[in-house]
């Protein structure tokens, strides 16, 4: 039961992290309908953009724990959200009426950009940090000596994701920007002759969704301790399962798909295998679609004939 | 990116909006590149982490941006609008269509003496055989992507399905190339049905995602199988083929010995070449047949509109199913032949690269062209090979290649359709009428 | 049913979530007919017309189809197979060909499942056995047949992309026709076409009708095609049958009139006018 706990704390976490990348796969599939592959190496580089800031921060003498975290945060959102917006009107915005297959293409494209980007920039070896944030609490120590905790790594990730998650839908339900972005989901063309800019409207999804792609990185940065140039194409496919487990679209779904994949993972890997729990998640994209191919909380598709 | 009114044609370039252009680009350029390529990190010796600045390296990066946007500008201005027609103009391609009666049989003519005139030259073969090898998957995906317009990003999993056949029927009961190669086909067609049967009522993007997916579950099932697959370490020792029973071997039952000439290892190469080029042809020669078979016609009708289909009582499924298991098949082949090549294989041979390669040989070819798809191979496996000095860089130019590729030239190099059947004068079908794979 | 209906349709129901877009609706086709489905937008006729052709399940109701002596449940049939079994083809409101393929490809592609049988689900085809290609050209010669009748014999080996509009409305028919339909649904076959097309899409109606025997059943805006052509005509309104006879009865019936027509009173006379009342 303990063991069970733990495992459950730590399939949170995961989630959590997992949610907030599949948040950019599901607004970007709902707002342009293409899955944005390179979204995943979005992550990798907030993860880097975070790592590098982390770095240069405390080589100048910057100590203070919350400080050099708030400034890390706003850094990666910065820049990766700039990454994103780049990468939209590069590699995106020009194939909008294009043929079906190419912004797809385009997208495998640049994922292999970033990708290797990354490792011509950074070197292809994996960088690890020293633990930023440690301590935690002892929830429950158990007879045979097996302890729960719950670290404080682990209370920032959840409570960050938490934050953002609340900052986010307050974005997307009352804002002007957000009202936009459900008009060009459901009609382009009437949204922007009713003068919404709709070019703008699907770079600023671009931007927000690499933003939370940044964040996710830094709390994978946080959590595990080290970032690696190739670690943007799995969490990518797993984050893209969990908002199609969620049901794309849907941005709460993205964030209960994110959880589940995330406990699924690390449950299976606690009680099964370690080696098969990506052959666990993906196994698991290929159900979800079979059996239940909008989602959790998608909405049903009535076909058009 | 905004436009350059034509009306500037008139007063010359508008330098103040070329350079404000240029500025923003550099500027962007500053805080992209200001930490990825301004900062590098490393493990230091101690495994904690150290850093250095690369400023030299920042400030060339952004300078080329900003000329690189200085000189796009520039080149808009002086060219118009960049689209197809300035990259490749009309004219030439519909001469490229004219002339593709022309090329495809001075091509095949030139493949079939390339061992005799690049005899001596090992590189040169291995680099054809390498060629081929594309090509034929090349061809074998364009049955899924090109006429069904299935988008399948896994491919690669059935390629692996039949090297590892040969491989482990090869190694553990000792059948030989000529038994393996089509159990491996059928293995490989057989696992495209097992993948297909669940998966192909799905929406055209997603079905790319799941082939994704099922690519990366054979890959790590290979690597975590390692009872039976050798896991990361690969299975080693895979038979050489034979000349139908005849080992290519300088011993007495050999082939050499056998024709009375002195043995050579440039035989096998030879061997290995005409093999790959009759598995190549073979997959072109049923492509061609099928595409005038009724399953052809209802496979590139399924990529026209599935609902019309559906409607004039054509089995969508059982059709989808057919290119899918047809074209892993082939790919079943091309592994079987890649493991006899080789001698050795491991699963760092099938990853999501490989798969993502041939995609894009297909769509560079223009999919559904049997000739685009050669065409596009070797440029593609040969633009590789110029790049092999620079290896970090290599997939960093394909990624930006294709992204290129795609703002340029959708369609790719052929894109025009050439009809299964005419009843007067058969005429090409232009790129803009035909349908692409659905995502 | 009777013998001589081919079509019965008895208590049909479509909901979509909440929303009732066909409701208890119940109507028969007689063979070798021309029977007309009416209605004012959004009345539930091309969702009647997607239940009979298999794109949608339909909530409640029966639909049968006799053939030969045979009867079928289409609600039990689902898509490829009411074309291919039960033998009742369609065409779309918003033309559905395959646009990157010649005319007489689209035609060769209506014949997919003759074919297939010949070719051996393609294992004989594939060797290209002699009955093979006996059975490819018949294909050809029934294809060049419709393309005549439609009069695009001169345009078989053009893209169905590239042809007019009205070509493109009557290739669809043909590409119907050659699946040998029992049953031809058309989904405002004339919507589109000027008056002298009208008058052709008539008149190949008519003609399939005499001359192949295929009954018809047709949704139509275009009230000069429906009066001319149509032995029988339903009449629907808000998913609910509201009429039902010769085209002699509804022409004169003034609930159709009020109903079909809306209340604006400009606008009855209008269309009064058109009809000729």
């Amino acid at each position: 039961m303990d063991y069970f706990a733990q495992q459950l704390i730590n399939g949170i976490v995961l989630g959590s992290i997992y949610g907030l990348i599949a948040i950019g796969y599901t607004m970007v599939y709902g707002i342009v309908g293409m899955i944005n592959f390179a979204h995943g190496d979005i992550f990798m580089i907030g993860g880097f953009i975070a790592l590098i800031t982390f770095l240069i921060l405390v080589s100048i003498g910057l100590t203070i724990v919350p400080v050099i975290l708030l400034i890390v945060l706003l850094v990666s959102m910065a820049v990766t959200a700039l990454y994103g917006w780049t990468i939209e009107r590069i590699a995106y915005r020009p194939l909008r009426h294009s043929f079906r297959l190419a912004p797809m293409l385009s997208a495998i494209g640049m994922s292999f950009v970033l990708t290797n980007y990354s490792q011509v920039a950074q070197g292809a070896r994996v960088k690890p940090v020293p633990p930023i944030i440690t301590g935690g609490y002892t929830l429950h120590e158990g007879a045979e000596g097996f302890v729960v905790r719950l670290s404080n790594v682990q209370i920032i990730v959840v409570i960050t994701t938490i934050v953002l998650l609340g900052i986010f839908t307050w974005l997307v339900a009352k804002t002007r920007l957000g009202r936009d972005m459900r008009a060009c989901e459901q009609d382009q063309t009437m949204a922007s002759l009713l003068g919404v800019d709709v070019d703008r409207t699907i770079s600023m999804t671009f931007v927000i969704g690499a933003a939370l792609a940044a964040v996710a990185g830094m709390m994978y940065l946080l959590y595990y301790g080290l970032v690696d140039f190739f670690m943007g194409f799995v969490a990518g496919i797993k984050a893209f399962t969990a908002a199609v487990l969620g049901g794309i679209g849907s941005l709460p779904g993205a964030m209960l798909g994110g959880l589940l994949i995330g406990l699924i993972e690390t449950l299976w890997a606690a009680y099964f295998s370690t080696e098969y729990k990506d052959v666990a998640a993906f196994s698991i994209l290929i159900v979800v679609l079979i059996f239940l191919p909008t989602g959790l909380l998608g909405r049903p598709e009535v076909e058009k004939v | 990116m905004a436009t350059t009114a034509p009306a500037t044609l008139a007063r010359g370039p508008d330098v103040a909006f070329i350079f404000k252009k240029a500025l923003i680009s550099g500027l962007v350029a500053l805080v992209l590149f200001s930490l990825m390529i301004g900062v590098r990190t490393e493990a230091g010796p101690e495994g904690q982490l150290i850093y250095w600045t690369r400023f030299g390296d920042l400030a060339a990066m952004v300078g080329v941006v900003f000329g690189g946007s200085i000189v796009i500008e520039l080149l808009r201005y002086w060219w118009g609008p960049v689209d197809t027609i300035r990259i490749i103009p009309p004219s030439t391609t519909k001469a490229l269509a004219v002339a593709r009666r022309g090329i495809a049989p001075v091509l095949l003519i030139f493949t079939f003496l390339v061992p005799v005139i690049f005899y001596d030259q090992r590189y040169i073969l291995d680099l054809g055989i390498l060629v081929l090898t594309y090509v034929m998957l090349g061809w074998g995906l364009n049955v899924v992507v090109g006429l069904a317009g299935l988008l399948d990003l896994g491919y690669v999993a059935f390629y692996a399905v039949g090297a590892y056949s040969y491989a482990l029927l090869a190694t553990n009961f000792g059948l030989s190339f000529w038994i393996c190669l089509p159990l491996a086909g059928i293995l490989a067609a057989f696992f495209g049905v097992l993948l297909g049967f669940p998966v192909l009522r799905l929406r055209g993007d997603y079905l790319a995602i799941v082939t994704l997916a099922f690519g990366e579950i054979i890959r790590l099932v290979i690597i975590n199988w390692q009872s039976l697959t050798g896991g990361p370490n690969g299975i080693s020792g895979i038979p050489r083929p034979s000349f139908f029973g005849i080992p290519l071997t300088p011993g007495d039952d050999g082939l050499a010995t056998k024709l009375g000439i002195a043995f050579s290892p440039t035989h096998r190469i030879v061997f290995l070449f005409y093999l790959i080029l009759a598995l190549a042809l073979l997959t072109n020669w049923v492509t061609i047949r099928l595409r005038r078979l009724p399953i052809g016609r209802a496979w590139e009708a399924l990529r026209e509109d599935e609902v019309a289909c559906r409607a004039l009582g054509i089995n969508t499924t059982t059709t989808k199913l057919t290119a899918f298991a047809t074209g892993a098949m082939f790919a079943g082949f091309a592994g079987s032949f890649f493991a006899t090549r080789q001698g050795f294989i491991s699963p760092e041979s099938f990853t999501f690269h490989e798969s993502a390669l041939v995609l894009a040989i297909v769509v560079l070819g223009g999919m559904g062209s049997q000739l685009g798809v050669a065409l596009a191979a070797l440029t593609m496996i040969g633009g590789f090979e110029l790049f092999r000095g620079l290896e970090q860089y290599r997939m960093l130019v394909f990624g930006a290649a294709m992204v290129l590729l795609m703002i340029w030239r959708p369609r790719g190099l052929i894109g025009h359709r050439a009809p299964t059947v005419f009843l007067r004068h058969e005429k090409v079908i232009s790129a803009e009428l035909v349908e692409d794979a659905r995502a | 049913m009777s013998r001589d209906d081919i079509l019965s349709v008895e208590n049909l129901a479509m909901r979509f979530g909440g929303i009732v877009a066909v409701n208890d609706l119940s109507f028969t086709a007689r063979r070798g007919q021309i029977t007309a489905l009416i209605g004012p937008n959004g009345a539930g006729k091309t969702t009647v017309f997607n239940c009979i052709t298999g794109f949608y399940k339909p909530s409640a109701g029966t639909i049968r189809l006799r053939n030969n002596d045979t009867e079928m449940r289409l609600e039990k049939l689902n898509d490829f197979r009411i074309s291919k079994i039960a033998k009742v083809a369609r065409t779309f409101q918003n033309i559905r060909l395959f646009p990157g393929m010649t005319a007489l490809e689209n035609l060769m592609v209506a014949q997919h499942n003759t074919l297939m049988r010949a070719s051996g689900f393609t294992f004989l085809g594939l060797f290209g056995v002699p009955s093979y290609r006996a059975a490819e050209k018949a294909a050809i010669e029934l294809a060049r047949y419709w393309l005549d009748q439609i009069g695009l014999l001169a345009r078989a080996d053009d893209a169905a992309g590239e042809l007019p509009y009205g070509d493109q409305r009557r290739l669809e028919i043909a590409r119907a026709m050659c699946t040998a339909p029992a049953l031809l649904c058309l989904d405002e076959p004339a919507a589109g076409l000027n008056a002298r097309e009208s008058a052709a899409l008539s008149e190949l109606l008519l003609k399939i009708r005499a001359e192949h025997g295929t009954s018809i059943l047709l949704i139509e805006h275009d009230m000069s095609v429906v009066m001319e052509i149509s032995d029988h005509i339903v009449v629907l309104d808000y998913g609910v049958k509201i009429a039902d006879g010769s085209p002699q009865a509804i022409r004169d019936n003034p609930k159709v009139i009020a109903a079909y027509l809306g209340v604006d009173d400009d606008e009855v006379e209008a269309v009064e006018a058109e009809l000729g009342l």
